[in-house]
């Protein structure tokens, strides 16, 4: 079974990409363009992996990650924070919430596929 | 009735009257009910300046040489009109510096010295002699006339009479008894004497009536009123040139003026003068009623000198009569018995004021200022540790009232014969004139130096003393009288009449040109000579400008030293007694918010000021200098140093207000500095969010751009639709990175300031229908309905047209942008108004929320409907909007509400021509 990926992003263009990118290399990919979004599929879709944006109005990256990591049945979910902000501060910070990586913006599709994939194979 | 026995009992009755009068006035002032607070009084007691000399003197010297008796009375009238810049200047120095004597006023100011007031007071009391002696003579001549009744006998046609059997020796001795009683029951610390000032009123009124009623009597009764005594003058040629007074009789102007100089003098600087107008003052506003009520006063006592004088004369054409007496004989001859006795009576109450008042402050100049100082300073005597003085003071002030008034009786004895009343009294006069260089010079000069005084005192001294007492001396053949016809070892020059041959005038005003040259000429050239030590600096300052003086403790200031608290108590206590020194302090404590005697008190230089002060009051400033020296650890301040206090005094003022404004700048400036490192921090973190922001809005184009073209890239295969879509996106966020580029770079422009400009007339009706078709295309996509409403004659603005152009267009694309394809509707208007003209942008979108419209034209902030389709823009539109239309004058604004649209709205200055045109349209 095709392991499961949310892509929570603002930027309709970049879900678009991410989605096309995800979806050729097998995963089930499912999207949302908010935060608020992002939680109300959470309990449905299950996905083995979020890729989520930091700076999203309104409930923001780091509030859905901090969500999720509260709930001990989601404890297997992986998440990939993806931001146009790199510096230390901000990459320290979604660290220190519980994310097990994360990409900065502009970003390479192999090296990110390639990164999902070790993080998922690593879990299973 | 005019028998002996009745004479001496209404007398003493009197005398027993006034006593009363003082002893209840005593009371009340002990009460704090104070009889003589009053102006009425005050110039009541001014009056103690007509005497015998007046009462019986003025006749006397009307009879002989008319209108030549009215200079003495003329002075004062003229100089109480300057009483208040002169009066009331002693007057506050006194209050402030607690003085208790012309002596002590003169000590005071020239550094507290002790010598000075010693000399002062040797030529008072010497000075003063003849003018009480001139009192015991007229008391005991008019007693001695009296007990002749019926009959009318000169006293000097009596002989000389045994020292024990002189009326005058027993005056002198009553008096001195009265005096001790009435001036020396208690000591005060102030010097007040409120029962002997209301007695002395009294007095003022008793000799006014006495005057009155034989001057009425005389005119009205003996004779038919002025014109008939006038006539009758006039008819007799011996009288006749007593009314032509200038020519010749009464002396020539010089005399006049002189004499005029002369009271004015005398009514300041008698120490009896002194002691009413000053010492005794209980308010200085008493002096403006003073200064009216006092020369009616003079008036009124002098209405009928002349009348009284003619009269005498047409009744007694012999000769025989001493035309002195004339005021007591007239209603003797005439057996008026009660008027006789009325006029003796205020003949005495006359004399015994001056007497009284005068020993007074004799007694106190002597005991203060000669005596105690002298004491204080023979250590021997060790009075500075005794505990309590003051009963040695009052034995002092006793003793000498005694002395004084045995004084004055030697002085009638040896001189008093030779001489008029009058006479008698211009030589006190000329003695007291001496005063005026050194205390008028010492209110309004600060050059004037101790050496200075002492020598103009001195040398004008010694002048009235060769030129006036020496003369009356020799005529009373006490020195050989070849000494006024000769000179002196027969030298011509030296004359003491007549001094380097200046003859021809009266001996009044020879000595008083003579003694006022030396006088005023040793005052100034000594203290021009050398300048003044450090306490004469620092008193000259205290006196000279006193009314620019805060308060007493302006002297504190000038004082280093250590003492102690109790110390001070202690010396104040043993003059003024324990009582009355804890009161003392308790007053100061109170002044300072200290609860003494439960607190200490810090003795500081104000304290020992105080105490000063208050010591002063009491002994004197010079005696009080001593005592203060003995328990106080002073370190003298150098002449540099009073100086540099004095001269900085002034400066601190300029300086404190210039450190002020200094220190006020320095804030400013520091708040300023404060403000812009503020300014300077946030500028530097807004530069680092916009980096950051801007850094965060090129990547997410960016991040799109780089992720398709990979895929692109990666897979070759891909379908034909979808890579147009993906080349398509590309293109767009190509588009979108330009835009945001381009708009960073015009941010920073216009923040700059180095944005062009080219600014020409724009008609907006024009410029706006451009925009509108130029974007007709943009509406027609998403099929939104644009309307424009441009009315004619909107005035043209002065303007750059691309700029305007690009607000514009931003408005307008963002209000595409959040209409609802297909119905929404755009409505650009244009309109004027008050010199502005007006673009309105109106959609039907969605509408922005109060706390949005507040973010909106920020950097960055982009509000949309994220639900459904993020708004393309850089977040920057708006903000370089403002940033356009504030730089032309204009403002820029958004009314909207949720749910009903926005409206977007900005406003231009009309271009100046244009505006000029419109008004005068409207004109």
């Amino acid at each position: 079974m095709a392991k499961k990926v949310l892509i929570v992003d603002d930027e309709r263009n970049i879900v678009t990409a991410l989605e096309f990118l995800l979806q050729k290399n097998g995963y089930d990919v499912r999207v949302a363009a908010t935060g608020e979004e992002a939680l109300a599929q959470l309990d449905a879709f299950r996905p083995d992996l979020v890729l989520l944006d930091v700076m999203m109005p309104k409930v923001s990256g780091y509030e859905v990650c901090q969500r999720v990591r509260s709930r001990p049945d989601w404890q297997g979910m992986k998440i990939v924070m993806l931001s146009a902000k790199g510096r230390e501060v901000e990459v320290s910070k979604g660290m220190s919430l519980g994310a097990d990586l994360y990409v900065t913006k502009p970003f390479s599709n192999t090296e990110l596929v390639a990164t999902i994939g070790r993080l998922l194979s690593g879990a299973a | 009735m005019l028998q002996g026995p009745v004479i001496v009992l209404t007398s003493f009755a009197y005398l027993g009257l006034l006593f009363a009068i003082a002893y209840y006035a005593d009371r009340r002032a002990d009460a704090g009910r104070s009889v003589i607070a009053s102006p009425y009084i005050y110039s009541l007691s001014l009056a103690v300046y007509a005497t015998a000399w007046t009462f019986y003197g003025s006749v006397g010297r009307a009879a002989v040489n008319g209108v030549g008796f009215l200079p003495i009375y003329i002075g004062p009238t003229l100089v109480i009109a300057l009483w208040w810049i002169v009066m009331r200047k002693i007057l506050r120095i006194s209050k402030q510096n607690r003085i208790t004597s012309l002596a002590d006023f003169i000590a005071s100011r020239y550094g507290k010295s002790a010598l000075l007031g010693g000399v002062v007071t040797v030529i008072a009391v010497i000075g003063i002699l003849p003018y009480i002696s001139l009192q015991l003579k007229a008391i005991s001549n008019s007693f001695t006339i009296v007990l002749q009744y019926p009959e009318i006998i000169m006293p000097a046609k009596l002989g000389a009479v045994p020292l024990l059997q002189d009326t005058a020796l027993w005056v002198a001795l009553i008096l001195a008894a009265f005096t001790i009683v009435f001036g020396t029951r208690h000591l005060d610390a102030a010097e007040h004497h409120e029962g002997m000032v209301a007695a002395i009123a009294f007095e003022s009124l008793v000799k006014l009536f006495a005057f009155l009623a034989v001057g009425i009597w005389v005119s009205f009764v003996l004779y038919n009123g002025f014109g008939d005594i006038f006539t009758r003058a006039t008819g007799d040629p011996q009288l006749k040139p007593l009314l032509a007074p200038l020519e010749g009789v009464a002396g020539s102007y010089s005399s006049w003026v002189w004499l005029t100089i002369l009271s004015m003098l005398a009514i300041m600087f008698l120490p009896r003068q002194f002691q009413v107008t000053v010492i005794e003052n209980k308010d200085e506003k008493h002096l403006n009623k003073a200064i009216w009520l006092f020369p009616l006063y003079m008036l009124a006592i002098n209405v009928f000198v002349l009348p009284i004088a003619f009269g005498g004369r047409l009744h007694f054409p012999g000769g025989n009569v001493d035309a002195d007496t004339f005021v007591l004989t007239l209603p003797m001859v005439e057996k008026q018995e009660v008027l006789a006795l009325i006029v003796f009576i205020g003949g005495l109450s006359a004399a015994t004021g001056m007497v009284i008042v005068e020993t007074i402050a004799l007694s106190t100049m002597v005991c203060n200022d000669l005596i105690m100082p002298a004491l204080l300073r023979i250590r021997a005597l060790g009075l500075t540790m005794r505990p309590d003085l003051s009963g040695l003071l009052l034995g002092i002030r006793r003793g000498a009232i005694v002395l004084i008034l045995l004084l004055g009786y030697m002085y009638f004895r040896l001189a008093g014969e030779a001489y008029a009343l009058v006479s008698i009294g211009l030589i006190s006069f000329a003695a007291v004139a001496q005063f005026a260089p050194c205390v008028l010079g010492g209110i309004f000069w600060k050059g004037g130096t101790r050496r200075g005084a002492l020598a103009g005192l001195l040398a004008g001294f010694a002048v009235w003393s060769y030129t006036l007492l020496l003369p009356a001396l020799a005529r009373s053949g006490w020195l050989p009288l070849g000494l006024l016809e000769h000179g002196p070892f027969g030298i011509e020059l030296l004359k003491p009449l007549a001094l380097f041959g200046v003859a021809g005038l009266d001996q009044t005003t020879h000595a008083m040109i003579w003694s006022m040259i030396a006088n005023i000429g040793a005052y100034v050239g000594v203290s021009l000579m050398a300048a003044p030590g450090a306490d004469e600096h620092r008193q000259a300052s205290l006196f000279v400008d006193v009314f620019s003086q805060p308060d007493e403790a302006g002297g504190a200031r000038f004082w280093r030293g250590t003492a102690s608290a109790p110390d001070l108590h202690d010396v104040l206590a043993r003059f003024v007694g324990t009582a009355s020194a804890d009161e003392i302090f308790r007053e100061y404590a109170r002044q300072r918010g200290v609860r003494w005697p439960q607190e200490p008190l810090d003795a500081d230089a104000a304290l020992v000021h105080y105490v000063e002060m208050h010591l002063a009051g009491a002994i004197g400033a010079s005696s009080a200098r001593v005592m203060i020296a003995s328990v106080v650890k002073e370190e003298a301040l150098t002449l540099d140093e009073v100086r540099e206090v004095l001269d900085e005094a002034s400066q601190v003022v300029v300086y404190s207000r210039q450190v002020e404004e200094k220190s006020r700048e320095l804030e400013a400036a520091s708040a300023e500095l404060r403000a812009a490192n503020e300014r300077l921090k946030e500028l530097d973190r807004l530069k680092d969010d916009f980096i950051s922001t801007v850094t965060h809005e090129l990547r997410t184009p960016l991040t799109s751009i780089r992720a398709f073209s990979e895929i692109l890239r990666d897979d070759p295969k891909l379908a034909l639709a979808e890579r147009e879509k993906f080349v398509g996106i590309i293109c767009k966020e190509t588009e979108r990175l330009t835009r945001l580029i381009n708009q960073v770079l015009d941010l920073a422009k216009l923040e700059s300031g180095t944005a062009e400009w080219h600014d020409t007339r724009v008609d907006m009706r024009e410029l706006v229908s451009e925009v509108v078709t130029a974007m007709s295309q943009v509406f027609h996509d998403k099929a939104v309905r644009v309307e424009l409403r441009a009315p004619d004659g909107v005035p043209a603005v002065y303007a750059d047209a691309d700029r305007l152009k690009q607000v514009l267009l931003n408005l307008l694309s963002n209000a595409v942008k959040f209409c609802e394809a297909g119905r929404g509707r755009v409505e650009v208007s244009v309109s004027g108004e008050a010199g502005r003209v007006r673009i309105d942008v109106r959609d039907n979108g969605p509408g922005i929320s109060a706390a949005d419209q507040a973010v909106i034209f920020e950097k960055f902030r982009q509000v949309g409907d994220t639900l459904t389709e993020k708004p393309q823009g850089t977040g920057l539109g708006l903000h370089i909007c403002r940033q356009i239309v504030e730089r032309h004058g204009g403002t820029l604004w958004v009314e909207s509400r949720v749910g009903e649209g926005a409206c977007f709205s900005f406003t231009l200055p009309v271009a100046p021509s244009q505006r000029a045109a419109a008004a005068a349209r409207v004109a």
